[in-house]
């Protein structure tokens, strides 16, 4: 069938739009290197992202401590949220009878529409005093930012996961259940395992969440810049360093939180790249 | 079964229930928390109120209307580019080179903190095209981070469209673009506007990325190009600054009604959207 002029112009008009999340992509990372790249390349990457020291009056622009404080804030909450979401997606996918899962699976997505600076706001009143009064140190800490964190990634893990559970054969688990094995055996030793990709992206892209996130651990991090010792001490994010001083920062400071953004959106882009690896290989 | 293996199902059980009962229970409470403290203070006047000395006192509405004018520039400009490209992967393309990165950029998009997408606004609508703090850059700004939603919950409607559909459309003689637009459109339309919902959802909720955009006047926006403050950024300088606290908890239980309606229109949404397709 030979295409009229009219169907070309419709299908060229539809690619034109389907460029849109491309050119997004692109314009972003062009204007976000422009605008740090070069102060990196001034100051050097390694005295940057090794540099201990930030003062930006005095020109001093380390951001180690916070490469620290967002791994440490984030792995913290992957410990805490990637089990409870993972039981979860296993709780959806074979336990939950039909009435509760068709309230969990709402719950769960109502958990991931909550804006960010509720749970922080909830964190601030309710987790930081909790944590202070019970483990000591100011409570505003790596601890208070993972549980609130946890909390946070748990739309995405569940979902992610109990996907890649749904998605399996029905035969893998018939199989393993008429060889005589019990429905945990089953779900331990044959869905897992098979599932693992799609629950290894699920927490691959949870951990990428919790990096990224602002206003929640703006509010329950401490922000203060340096090493912590131990998970009740403060800290600064990559994420809450731009948020906190983004509203004053003028010249080379400017800059710098750009440069900021440079590193945070590399190690973003890593981290996508890899669950997007994970989850083609299937 | 040994006792053993009993022992360890019942183990293994209690604690897949333990662990969806306490979700359950932590995000019931936090609800609840809010809830309880913000809704006493939403009354008439909070809602049609403009704040006063930074929001200590008066209402929110300036705030309220700072929400919806962002979101419906985002969802005004993100749904047709959206909608656009998820027609093209679905209908228009076989997978080729250029879907794989059309792909790809969705997918990242939707993994960029909103923090480098306020960043970005911030450099790009505020300064380089040199639109201020304002509501287009804040809706703009929105718009690039709701994209890859729009796109993918379109994409996924579009394809759960049977393609019976279209063979019968394409039998009565209709063509491709006929029966996009009257037939697959129409029928995937639900699940379209669940995914829009969503993303209205996304941009009530947003605060990082408004911010670094649309600025924070408490005045009343008159036109597109005035900056605004949001109910989340509001919410967000009251509680950090301690300004109010008792503004800020009726702010919240706002901002948690209104993602809850949202939520609940998408449920209902998807749920016939899924009934009718079988």
């Amino acid at each position: 069938m030979k295409k009229t002029l009219a169907e070309v112009v419709t299908e060229k008009t539809f690619l034109v739009l389907a460029l849109s999340a491309i050119s997004a992509l692109v314009l972003i990372t062009v204007f976000i290197f422009v605008q740090g790249g070069p102060f990196i390349t001034t100051q050097g990457l390694g005295g940057f992202v090794f540099g201990m020291s930030w003062a930006p009056s005095q020109g001093e622009y380390g951001i180690f401590p916070m490469i620290v404080g967002t791994v440490c804030v984030a792995l913290g909450a992957a410990l805490i949220g990637v089990p409870i979401g993972i039981c979860c997606s296993i709780f959806l996918a074979e336990f939950a009878p039909p009435l509760l899962k068709n309230i969990f699976r709402p719950a769960i997505q109502l958990l991931a529409g909550i804006p960010s600076v509720v749970y922080g706001f909830w964190g601030l009143l309710f987790v930081v005093p909790f944590i202070r009064h019970y483990l000591g140190g100011p409570g505003l800490s790596i601890l208070a930012g993972s549980i609130i964190l946890a909390i946070m990634i748990l739309p995405t893990v569940v979902s992610i996961s109990e996907v890649s559970l749904i998605a399996l054969p029905r035969t893998y688990k018939e199989g393993a259940l008429a060889l005589g094995l019990t429905h945990w055996q089953t779900i331990y030793s044959v869905l897992l395992p098979a599932a693992k990709s799609g629950i290894v992206a699920a927490i691959v892209l949870g951990i990428g969440r919790a990096i990224g996130e602002t206003m929640a651990v703006i509010m329950v991090l401490g922000n203060s810049v340096a090493l912590p010792e131990s998970i009740l001490d403060p800290v600064r994010t990559l994420t809450t360093n731009i948020g906190i001083e983004m509203g004053y920062a003028a010249g080379e400071h400017r800059e710098a939180l750009f440069a900021t953004g440079i590193i945070l959106f590399l190690i973003i882009m890593t981290i996508n790249a890899l669950a997007q690896y994970i989850t083609r290989r299937r | 079964m040994s006792p053993h293996v009993r022992r360890q199902e019942r183990l293994a059980k209690g604690v897949i229930w333990m662990a969806a009962v306490s979700v359950m229970a932590t995000l019931v409470f936090i609800i609840l928390y809010i809830l309880s403290r913000g809704l006493p203070v939403i009354s008439w006047s909070f809602l049609t109120e403009i704040p006063r000395s930074m929001g200590r006192l008066g209402g929110i509405s300036s705030t309220i209307v700072g929400s919806l004018a962002v979101t419906v520039v985002a969802i005004v400009i993100a749904v047709p580019f959206g909608i656009g490209t998820a027609i093209y992967l679905a209908e228009y393309t076989r997978e080729s080179f250029i879907t794989k990165i059309i792909r790809f950029s969705a997918e990242s998009l939707a993994g960029i903190p909103s923090i480098v997408f306020g960043l970005f606004g911030f450099i790009f609508f505020v300064i380089f095209l040199n639109l201020g703090w304002s509501i287009l850059s804040g809706g703009l700004t929105l718009a690039f981070m709701i994209l890859p939603t729009v796109i993918r919950t379109s994409e996924e409607a579009i394809r759960g469209v049977p393609y019976i559909l279209r063979e019968v459309s394409y039998s009565l003689g209709a063509n491709k673009w006929q029966t996009v637009s009257r037939v697959v459109l129409p029928s995937a339309m639900r699940g379209i506007v669940n995914g829009v919902l969503l993303s209205i959802g996304r941009c009530v909720a947003e605060t990082a990325a408004v911010m670094l955009t649309a600025g924070s006047t408490l005045r009343m926006p008159d036109s597109l190009f005035a900056p605004a403050r949001t109910m989340a950024v509001h919410f967000y300088i009251l509680a950090r600054e301690g300004i109010s606290l008792e503004n800020a908890y009726g702010t919240a239980a706002l901002l948690i009604l209104v993602i809850f309606a949202i939520n609940v229109g998408a449920n209902i949404l998807l749920d016939r959207f899924m009934t009718k397709g079988r």
